[in-house]
């Protein structure tokens, strides 16, 4: 009926804006795409998509050559190992893969892990380990344990930005502190505490990442360990260490872990992501007995149990491959990598400082004063490279005049390219930049506060 | 009349440009769309490959749903058009009229429609004449209020409302780093609309001007692109009278630069009731947060329905060279 009346004011000429007018939305009624849009939790707040993190989408064209991931280079596992692996299980355990099982995680996986972390100077319990869905998730748990809106972490300067976005999730306040090419450094990290405690917070937990250090590349020096963890403990305050990169030396191994030095006082996360695969999602915490009590629980609560498949497929290649070969293989891989991307700086950018990992995935470069790392993203997407502005993995809007560069994925040619086109924007800006220089501020927004890390599946 | 016929349609969607991800969204929902509808829908993201798969392929219809350069700039489409491809979407030409901000507005203007005061200016301007020379011209001729952006570009990105001076260097900046030409104009307080324009065929109609108002104020990338973060009243709040010059600006703007099937332009009605022409977009964004398909639906049209209209139409039209 309605179709027939349009038809006929169409027919008579009169203008078209007439029809439709009033027919959906009643007058003065606002349309909100997001019907529950004022439903959110306070905790959600942080959880909308920024432009920078939409520009990452050309990153997985191949024209564009990416130094902004961080995934690993899978296709050094060989093929076959995995596939053995897998059918095994499935002819031997296959309902056991199939099946839910216990919330800490299998046994004999476990018990592997422990070996795994003796190579760190780890020794402890099989039942105080549990498995979760990456070390992301034990991030998570352990976060959700402790933090209550406005509970403090202390967190290096810069941070890992999945942790950032945990903190935040749980609306933590996150305290940076200083690191140097040794990591953390121990007096600012007295300067912390002692300034919370000036503010009157609660400061929960250190979370620090020791070895080739997610995005700043730097590894905590076997001298400041103990140090740092005297620090801590003098304050009461735990250490979440957070070690998925420990393995992949390049040059000499790295010192033993804090955990190695204190049971009681310190959270280990480990991972399969680097040394094997992410592709498993099969990560896990080492906590005091108390702690992992509570883990344990909140973990069935978030997911029942963590993969039985992909737990039981990893025990079973640990079991029958030469995984430390296997690493040392990818260490071989990453180490041509790391030095390609170093001496590719050196060539197109010596202007720059960076950081030299020792090893890893990730160069934390320096840019000049006036140079704003998030603000010349656009101009990395027109010249066909990208990169993580610092700034994600600050949580007080620090990181502006750094990038991370991840060297892990790309082939040591895609390097030498990235890094070429990387000087070509690094120098347009510049040039762009003198153009004004002497009119007034030249300083970039803040901006919001959204979240700006790429997503985990960009290489 | 119903053509029961299906179409072959490739959706090209993503690209190499800002805003890849707009088109991604873009590309997807026009698929869900025509696929709802019956039709046989693929989606490619215009590489290396794409021409020798259209040859290959042959479909009924093209639909680009790209945003940015390449797609909006009309090299694409000027592609499509030699190589015979029926396509939704208007001529090359036309569209590259579109994606110049200033060229457009000085046609809009020909055709006596009001377009905000402006100027545009190439990076090399500020080099060779001096930077703060230009920038205190810029002052002294269009005020403190102004709206910075890069002269071709989508998504607001690169654009800056500025109201102060001393904010005019790094807005120019920032517009820069997307395009080497910027248009800095006068900011016109008043009420930002958008129209979108359909054309099945029968000439261009005006649908419902939807009017936009972000919550934090600023229709920037993230309230543009986040689901909540703007309201949109369809109708727009204006009266009859202003309603009508609205619907009928949008139609001249369409025209004039030749735009076809689907285009976006972008108002501010100022207190007195006068629209303002600020942009026109040959390939507006159809995402999930996108105002055409708001003004689609208060128009009465499933969006599929009016989807497939446009891809029938384009079949039947078939190729342009």
């Amino acid at each position: 009926m309605w179709a027939l009346f349009r038809q006929q004011i169409l027919a008579r000429g009169f203008p078209n804006y007439y029809w439709g007018v009033s027919e959906t939305t009643e007058s003065g009624q606002a349309i909100n795409l997001d019907p529950w849009f004022g439903h959110y939790a306070e905790r959600a707040s942080g959880l909308s998509a920024s432009e920078v993190r939409a520009l990452f989408a050309v990153a997985s064209r191949p024209e564009v050559v990416s130094l902004a991931g961080g995934m690993p280079f899978v296709r050094a596992l060989p093929e076959d190992l995995v596939n053995g692996a897998l059918a095994r299980v499935m002819s031997e355990q296959g309902p056991t893969a199939l099946q839910y099982g216990s919330g800490q995680g299998v046994p004999v996986l476990r018990q592997q892990i422990l070996e795994i972390m003796a190579l760190e100077g780890i020794s402890a319990s099989v039942d105080d380990i549990v498995v979760t869905t990456g070390s992301q998730q034990a991030l998570d748990l352990v976060t959700k344990l402790f933090i209550n809106p406005g509970d403090v972490v202390l967190a290096e300067a810069p941070s890992y930005v999945g942790a950032i976005g945990v903190f935040r999730s749980y609306q933590a306040h996150i305290e940076h502190v200083a690191m140097d090419n040794d990591g953390l450094i121990p007096d600012a990290l007295r300067a912390a505490i002692l300034r919370m405690a000036a503010e009157g917070r609660t400061i929960k937990f250190l979370y620090t990442i020791p070895n080739f250090h997610n995005p700043a590349g730097v590894t905590l020096s076997a001298e400041r360990r103990p140090e740092i963890l005297k620090i801590c403990q003098d304050a009461g305050i735990l250490v979440l260490e957070d070690n998925p990169y420990g393995l992949l030396s390049f040059d000499e191994d790295v010192p033993p872990a804090i955990r190695s030095l204190d049971d009681e006082g310190v959270i280990y996360l480990g991972s399969f992501s680097k040394t094997l695969a992410p592709g498993f999602r099969v990560g896990w915490a080492l906590a005091p007995h108390a702690i992992r009590e509570k883990l344990v629980l909140a973990a069935e609560s978030a997911i029942l149990c963590p993969s039985s498949f992909s737990q039981l497929v990893i025990s079973e290649y640990l079991a029958s491959a030469d995984w430390m070969g296997q690493i040392r293989s990818f260490r071989d891989v990453y180490r041509e990598r790391r030095d390609t991307i170093l001496s590719s700086l050196a060539e197109h950018l010596p202007e720059l400082s960076w950081t030299v990992p020792a090893g890893g995935f990730y160069v934390w470069v320096t840019l000049p004063d006036a140079l704003d790392s998030k603000a010349m993203l656009p101009r990395a997407v027109t010249e066909l490279v990208a990169y993580t502005p610092g700034t994600a993995f600050y949580a007080d809007g620090g990181g502006r005049q750094n990038l991370r560069l991840s060297f892990s994925y790309p082939t040591p040619e895609n390097i030498r390219i990235g890094i070429r086109r990387l000087a070509t924007v690094i120098n347009g800006e510049l040039d762009l930049l003198s153009t004004f220089a002497g009119t007034g501020s030249l300083t970039a927004s803040a901006g919001e506060d959204n979240v700006i890390s790429p997503p985990p599946d960009m290489s | 009349m119903s053509n029961s016929k299906p179409l072959t349609v490739t959706v090209l969607a993503g690209g190499i440009s800002h805003e890849r991800e707009v088109s991604l969204r873009s590309g997807r929902r026009v698929s869900d769309a025509l696929q709802g509808r019956g039709h046989k829908v693929s989606l490619a993201d215009p590489d290396a490959s794409l021409f020798a798969n259209l040859v290959a392929s042959t479909p009924d219809v093209v639909w680009p749903a790209l945003h940015g350069f390449s797609g909006e700039d009309g090299a694409l489409l000027g592609l499509l058009e030699v190589a015979g491809f029926a396509y939704v979407g208007p001529t090359a030409a036309a569209a590259r009229l579109a994606w110049s901000k200033p060229i457009a507005k000085t046609l809009i203007s020909r055709a006596g429609i009001d377009t905000p005061e402006s100027i545009t200016l190439a990076r090399e301007a500020f080099r060779e004449l001096g930077a703060a020379t230009v920038l205190g011209l810029i002052s002294s001729a269009l005020g403190e209020s102004l709206v910075v952006k890069p002269a071709s570009g989508g998504s607001a990105q690169g654009v800056t409302i500025v109201t102060r001076a001393d904010q005019l260097p790094r807005a120019m900046v920032d517009a820069y780093t997307y395009s080497d030409v910027a248009l800095i104009e006068k900011h016109i307080a008043g009420v930002e609309v958008s129209v979108t324009v359909i054309d099945t065929g029968d000439g261009p109609r005006a649908l419902p001007a939807v009017e936009i108002v972000p919550l934090d104020g600023v229709y920037s990338f993230e309230a543009r692109y986040n689901a909540g973060e703007t309201n949109f009243f369809v109708p727009a709040r204006v009266s009859d009278a202003v309603s009508a010059r609205i619907a009928d600006v949008a139609v001249t703007v369409h025209e004039t630069l030749g735009l076809d099937y689907l285009s976006r332009i972008d108002l501010i009605i100022d207190a007195l009731g006068t629209p303002y022409f600020l942009e026109a977009n040959a390939l507006p964004g159809l995402t999930e947060t996108s105002s055409a398909p708001i003004a689609i639906e208060a128009a009465g049209f499933e969006t599929g329905e009016l989807f497939e209209a446009l891809a029938r139409r384009a079949h039947e039209a078939g190729a342009r060279n």
